[in-house]
């Protein structure tokens, strides 16, 4: 197979890296240094961070902003109603990013195919990404929900909960489907040439060369719009559900304190974070095989 | 603080600048304005804590929806809050001219800070949690909740409130609606919530939801003149705490007591139930949810 480093020359002992030899003396000083480094990163962020803090606690309007934001009792009272709903935003997410990451997969496979045949295809694949990224998705939540149960067609379902999830697989399968083709545009041409002079054909190039390096490419990019999807869950709420944002507001309006809202951003961060962090392993995994002359 | 009260300073001198060019001029103040009670309060124009020193600035949220207001216009004084509004600006001494409104978002009304208004009026229910918040002035109108459904739909034939409880209800957020869904009539299936009455009304005739709980004046507008095929249901006996529409102010502002005042003077004088008469009348005839 024909690797992602394949054009990089390989180093003469993958692997079993010799030790190169350090001077002790040097590396008692690197030692040393380290130890300093260490002390003074800890001191200036202890630093830093306790004079925002002071400025923040010491501004006129501090008690004001704890009082309506930060509230403990607030908190307390409007936590399990959010949790309860923030059920729903997870659920709409496991239904939908799946739903996407094929539909967009298969939009700029079409976007990508050659031949004059394939005109209609090539054509509908940009109508799709144009039209659904140019609609604001709260106007797509809107037509899709609203709109399509108005039309009263018998047999189509009326659930806004149905309609709102397709309305965001539309607009997020158009990013999607750019992330992709931008990944496949950046696997080299010499890698396909390869491919087919090996023999493979056009879908075998495709499947084996081309998308396993473009896929591997734009998984930060693609954990980027799921953190967004994310959020974008709430936009359901337009449609009636009690997702956990609009769960927030109701607190927040009945009681006049924002705290709540405080309490769905946690729980998001929170759904947010272990992808985050996932990322970044997969980033550094990936560099560590580049690095490695592509033994990955 | 200093800053505060340097900037109250400034205010006292216009306004003090601003009583000498009154007394210099025609005389044309209102008759009734609010005599001050006590010696204590001085509701006098030039006393009044106003943000803008001769303006008095009213809020409301944009579009402002009948029958509070028409044609989605403060200014021209037609609908009943806006009526309400320039009856109570002129108890406290100010022209129709000397009324400047400005567009408040429901949301962003009860925000902490320095408001961009004197009071804002948008059929704010007085609920003791918001007093923590903001300040409130008495209430100007009493309020019932009301269902609304289309006809020949079951939500029509529901003569109580447990006849709701099967039934799919929805109301708009931050409304003391939603409160009565959940708890008076505690229905089986979890109420939709939207972001106003128009998206409640559309998902109505989607049949997405069997009703919609708005308050009354709002149930008769929008059965005579938005739905085709809609119908008032019943109204919530008023019951436990009935509930009141006030004026909001920021938390501790020193024009309550005179807005009071002059709130107090115009249901003497039988404007206040004139103007809801003439705006919000022809509620007889619905019948209460049992």
């Amino acid at each position: 197979m024909i690797s992602a480093g394949a054009s990089i020359p390989p180093s003469p002992a993958v692997g079993v890296a010799p030790q190169p030899y350090v001077d002790p003396v040097r590396a008692d000083a690197l030692r040393q240094r380290g130890r300093r480094n260490g002390m003074l990163a800890t001191a200036s962020t202890v630093v830093v961070f306790a004079v925002l803090a002071l400025i923040l606690v010491s501004s006129p309007g501090w008690s004001a902003v704890r009082e309506t934001f930060f509230n403990g009792a607030d908190f307390r009272a409007s936590a399990p109603d959010i949790l309860r709903a923030f059920l729903l935003n997870i659920k709409i997410f496991l239904i939908a990013e799946p739903c996407i990451l094929v539909l967009a997969l298969i939009i700029a496979l079409m976007r990508g195919l050659r031949g004059p045949v394939f005109l209609p295809l090539r054509i509908a694949a940009a109508v799709w990404t144009d039209v659904f990224r140019g609609i604001p998705t709260i106007l797509l939540m809107f037509l899709f929900g609203f709109g399509i149960p108005a039309l009263r067609i018998s047999g189509l379902t009326n659930s806004v909960l149905v309609w709102g999830t397709v309305a965001l697989i539309c607009s997020y399968s158009a990013y999607v489907a750019e992330v992709y083709r931008a990944g496949i545009d950046s696997v080299h041409p010499s890698q396909q040439a390869a491919a087919r002079s090996l023999g493979l054909s056009g879908a075998q190039t495709m499947r084996f060369v081309v998308l396993p390096q473009a896929v591997r490419r734009v998984v930060p990019p693609l954990i980027n719009d799921f953190i967004s999807l994310q959020k974008d869950t709430a936009l359901i709420a337009v449609l009636g559900p009690i997702e956990a944002l609009r769960a927030a507001q109701i607190y927040a309006s009945f009681n006049f304190n924002y705290t709540s809202y405080v309490v769905a951003a946690l729980l998001f961060i929170a759904l947010t974070i272990p992808l985050a962090r996932f990322t970044d392993r997969l980033l550094a995994r990936d560099r560590q095989r580049q690095l490695a002359g592509g033994a990955g | 603080m200093s800053h505060r009260a340097r900037s109250r300073a400034v205010v006292a001198a216009f306004g003090v600048a601003l009583l000498a060019l009154t007394a210099c001029g025609v005389e044309e103040a209102p008759t009734t304005t609010v005599a001050p009670s006590g010696s204590s309060l001085d509701c006098s124009l030039a006393n009044l804590p106003l943000r803008t020193a001769g303006t008095l600035t009213i809020g409301t949220d944009s579009p402002a929806y009948p029958p509070y207001f028409e044609d989605d216009d403060p200014t021209n004084g037609k609908g009943f809050e806006s009526a309400v509004a320039y009856a109570l600006a002129q108890n406290l001494g100010f022209t129709k001219e000397q009324v400047k409104w400005v567009v408040v978002p429901f949301n962003s009304s009860y925000a902490p800070g320095t408001k961009n208004f004197d009071f804002d009026i948008n059929q704010i229910s007085t609920l003791p949690e918001r007093r923590e918040a903001v300040d409130f002035s008495d209430g100007y109108y009493a309020v019932q909740q009301a269902v609304i459904a289309v006809n020949g739909t079951p939500g029509t034939a529901a003569t109580g409130i447990a006849d709701l409880k099967g039934l799919k209800l929805g109301a708009q957020v931050g409304t003391t609606s939603l409160k009565y869904i959940t708890d008076t009539v505690q229905p089986s299936s979890s109420p939709s919530v939207y972001d106003d009455t128009n998206a409640a009304v559309q998902a109505l005739q989607n049949g997405n939801i069997d009703g919609v709980v708005v308050d009354l004046p709002t149930a008769f507008y929008l059965t005579a003149a938005v739905m085709d095929d809609g119908k008032v249901v019943g109204a919530f006996p008023a019951g436990q705490g009935s509930e009141e529409f006030g004026l909001l102010f920021e938390k501790g502002s020193a024009l309550v007591p005179c807005v009071n005042n002059a709130l107090a003077l115009l249901e003497s004088q039988g404007t206040l139930a004139q103007i809801t008469e003439q705006y919000l009348g022809g509620e007889a005839g619905v019948p209460t949810l049992s």
